[in-house]
């Protein structure tokens, strides 16, 4: 059972008392109880704050976010890190962002361009080094259809005039080039590299055709905004699309690529799925474009079929009975994925501490498995996120908001989940604990958890993890064994 | 003994390169063993030592060979008048780069490169205009210059820029060994110059070392790209600078300064009648609006 909202508030006021009284305040404003009546969440809870010094926070910095989540899937595109090297090799092919085509010719997810700043780039500038680098892709990689410059720190400290750069190397290889100001020390966490690359795309990219209606379009074109297909997600929601009688003609930026999004002003609707990373180009393209945007959620049959409804309410009868047929077409398999994993996860607890959306996507696939959801909460979210997030979670549930390593830990600790959902840097720390643990950034190297196919492959991968018998072998043996034989004694 | 090393600071133009070349031209004279580090992207601190119109630089060269590691020491140290040998640490063209990582550089690189032997007597920093970053508070990090001198006039923003140089000091000097070793005025004939920057240096706790007055010979050596005391050792002004180095070479007295407030600063300069008394009735107000007063 979920606590009510005063032991919830019970809780966060005991793990709130180890600090000292300062940081103690401040943490108290990024903690609360969950109250799904509230509409808006400016009022209580704090988001999108510097994190304090002292504790360990799970956010990545603007690069991360520019370039590893928003630029890093387009697969027609060079990415350069520019500045040192390890930026750009430690967020290389890591997010398992799939995509079709031939690494090296037509797809360039997978490596690493960056300008390997050396002492002397720094004292002299690496403007000249960066075009020099710019025409080199160009030559070796001819199918590159657009090349980026992504900011590493030193980039923004020393000034290189990287937009002087991208205008005078578009004219010289007649491609695309983008400077991204993202160098890593600014804002407080990756949400502002989202932002800073939504702005490169808007001003650099998303007009590159708006001179040509070669393209001819139907009333039926949707574009798939904010899905970075780990695993496959957006294939496994594309084909949803497609089977109610729609076209995708744009991906962004899962399996993405440039001429898709300068197309995408002929889509008719533009599905929003990752609101925070994608919400900023998505209101431009409603403005600009009057291309309305609309978030929906694929996690689990039951937010699969609401929003597919809401979709095809979007669009006529035929759709709207082409929904219908699709959601009855899947049920039984649905259904029958329920009876096999329901009865061994019902009950069964979690906590979230996720990024983007998922804290709030998810809870809806683990509902429609029986377990509840009772703690979830962001690294680097807005208050927009919140406002979207207390109407999905049970009254009283926990939220923490860019939680530090010490409060999940203690809440873990207090609360006793049957599973965490988190990432990479949390996961061993409950596994030592005894914790079951799904990493939800990458699905554990696994999904994808998208759309009907991918709700079979998370209902799968939830029960190997908290019905893993490795769980009851926590004890040493020999202790196991002097435990037993007391009990036998006794 | 130690090497004892100094860092001359100073506002942009005020002569710093020149007054140091002098001052060490001065000391290599009387045998002091000497070495001198420019930290200015210019690289106009060597070129009176040796009759050069730019030496080649550290960072230059680095570029040139590909890494600074790549670089050997007998590459960027050249020897000059009376044995003074001479680096230029260099740097990007105005607007471009980071200038103060040049300086961090070129240090490293000196120090790993055995460029501090112990024979040398003194090393001196001539640094760019003003601290204004990091990199050029490097000479007087832990482990370096210990010695600052800074070079001021008798106009009001050669004061104001010693006394932030000043306060740069007092960052350093409260962690470490870095102490104000004096103001040097390199004079503009301004009025009542020597008795103002005696005035400041007073109330900064420190002392006015020297006073070089202002001799056109110093030009006329310049142009052949020569110190005054090598070029006419019996000028003069070559008096002046062994004296400024007999002076150094006896220096006791290094304090962490006292900055003074804009306040006591103002105070001092209308005491001596370079600023006049502020007019609180006419601050923001345009031609216009003061003309309009007064024809009501």
């Amino acid at each position: 059972m979920t606590m009510n909202r005063q032991e919830t508030e019970q809780l966060i006021q005991e793990v709130l008392e180890v600090y000292p009284e300062a940081t103690g305040k401040q943490r108290a404003k990024h903690l609360m109880a969950n109250d799904p009546s509230l509409e808006k969440s400016n009022k209580c809870i704090v988001a999108n704050k510097k994190a304090l010094p002292g504790v360990m926070t799970a956010r990545g910095c603007a690069y991360a976010g520019a370039k590893g989540v928003v630029w890093g899937p387009v697969k027609d595109v060079a990415n350069i890190s520019h500045g040192p090297v390890g930026c750009g090799q430690f967020s290389r092919a890591g997010r398992r962002n799939y995509v079709t085509g031939h690494s090296g010719v037509n797809v360039f997810t997978d490596m690493n361009f960056t300008s390997d700043f050396q002492e002397k780039d720094v004292v002299f500038g690496g403007d000249k080094k960066l075009a020099k680098l710019i025409a080199e892709i160009d030559t070796l990689f001819p199918l590159v259809k657009a090349i980026t410059v992504q900011s590493e720190c030193p980039i923004g400290l020393i000034g290189d005039d990287i937009e002087a750069v991208a205008k005078k190397s578009a004219k010289d290889i007649g491609k695309t080039v983008v400077p991204v100001r993202c160098e890593g020390f600014r804002g407080v966490s990756q949400s502002l590299g989202h932002h800073v690359a939504n702005d490169s795309l808007r001003d650099w990219v998303l007009h590159g055709r708006d001179d040509d209606n070669s393209f001819e379009s139907t009333p039926y074109d949707v574009a798939i905004t904010g899905d970075y297909n780990i695993g496959g997600d957006a294939w496994s929601s594309r084909v949803l699309l497609e089977e109610i009688g729609l076209r995708v003609i744009a991906q962004w930026s899962g399996d993405g690529s440039i001429p898709e999004m300068q197309t995408t002003r002929h889509a008719k609707l533009n599905l929003l799925h990752c609101y925070r990373s994608m919400n900023y180009i998505s209101r431009h393209l409603e403005e600009k474009y009057g291309i309305p945007y609309l978030e929906y959620n694929f996690f689990g049959p039951t937010q699969i079929a609401a929003s597919l409804r809401k979709i095809a309410a979007f669009f006529d009868d035929t759709i709207k009975e082409n929904a219908e047929r699709v959601i009855a077409r899947h049920q039984p398999m649905q259904d029958a994925i329920i009876a096999k994993y329901r009865p061994r996860l019902e009950g069964k607890r979690v906590m979230l501490f996720v990024g983007g959306l998922r804290p709030r996507h998810i809870i809806g696939a683990y509902e429609d498995l029986g377990m509840e959801i009772i703690g979830a909460g962001y690294e680097f979210a807005h208050n927009d996120d919140y406002d979207r997030t207390f109407k999905e979670l049970q009254d009283g549930a926990l939220i923490y908001d860019d939680a530090t390593s010490f409060e999940l830990e203690s809440f873990v600790e207090r609360l006793k989940p049957d599973l965490i959902g988190s990432g990479i840097k949390e996961k061993y720390v409950f596994h030592k604990m005894g914790i079951p643990f799904r990493q939800m950034h990458s699905w554990d190297y696994s999904g994808p958890y998208h759309g009907y196919d991918g709700f079979a492959i998370f209902a799968r991968d939830m029960d190997m993890t908290i019905n893993n018998p490795c769980w009851k072998n926590m004890q040493a043996p020999w202790k196991r064994a002097s435990t037993e034989g007391l009990q036998l004694a006794a | 003994m130690a090497i004892r090393q100094c860092a001359i600071y100073g506002k942009g133009g005020i002569g710093k390169s020149t007054t140091t070349q002098n001052l060490v031209a001065g000391l290599a004279a009387e045998g002091k063993k000497i070495m001198i580090v420019g930290c200015d992207p210019k690289a106009d601190s060597t070129r009176l030592i040796l009759h050069a119109k730019a030496q080649n630089t550290i960072m230059e060269m680095a570029a040139e060979a590909g890494t600074v590691e790549d670089l050997e020491l007998d590459e960027v140290l050249k020897v000059g008048y009376g044995g003074i040998r001479c680096v230029e640490s260099g740097g990007p063209e105005p607007g471009v780069g980071c200038a103060g990582r040049g300086v961090i550089t070129a240090i490293n690189f000196l120090e790993e490169e055995g460029a501090y032997e112990e024979d040398l007597d003194f090393v001196f920093y001539d640094v760019l205009g003003d601290v204004v970053c990091g990199g050029f508070a490097m000479p007087i990090r832990e482990g370096k210059a210990q010695e600052i001198y800074i070079v001021v006039s008798g106009e009001m923003m050669a004061m104001y820029a010693a006394n932030n140089i000043a306060k740069g000091i007092c960052k350093y000097a409260s962690s470490g060994k870095v102490r104000l070793a004096g103001l040097i005025c390199n004079s503009r004939k301004t009025d009542k110059e020597s008795e103002l920057i005696e005035a400041l240096a007073e109330k900064m706790g420190t002392q006015m070392i020297h006073f070089v007055p202002r001799d056109n010979v110093v030009q006329r050596a310049e142009i052949r790209r020569m110190t005054v005391i090598e070029y006419d050792p019996t000028a003069k002004q070559a008096d002046e600078y062994r004296s400024l180095a007999r002076k150094i070479v006896d220096n006791k007295k290094f304090v962490i300064p006292k900055p003074l407030t804009m306040d006591e600063l103002e105070e001092l300069l209308m005491e001596f009648g370079i600023m006049d008394e502020e007019d609180e009735s006419i601050v923001g107000k345009t031609a216009a609006a003061e003309a309009s007063l007064c024809a009501a």
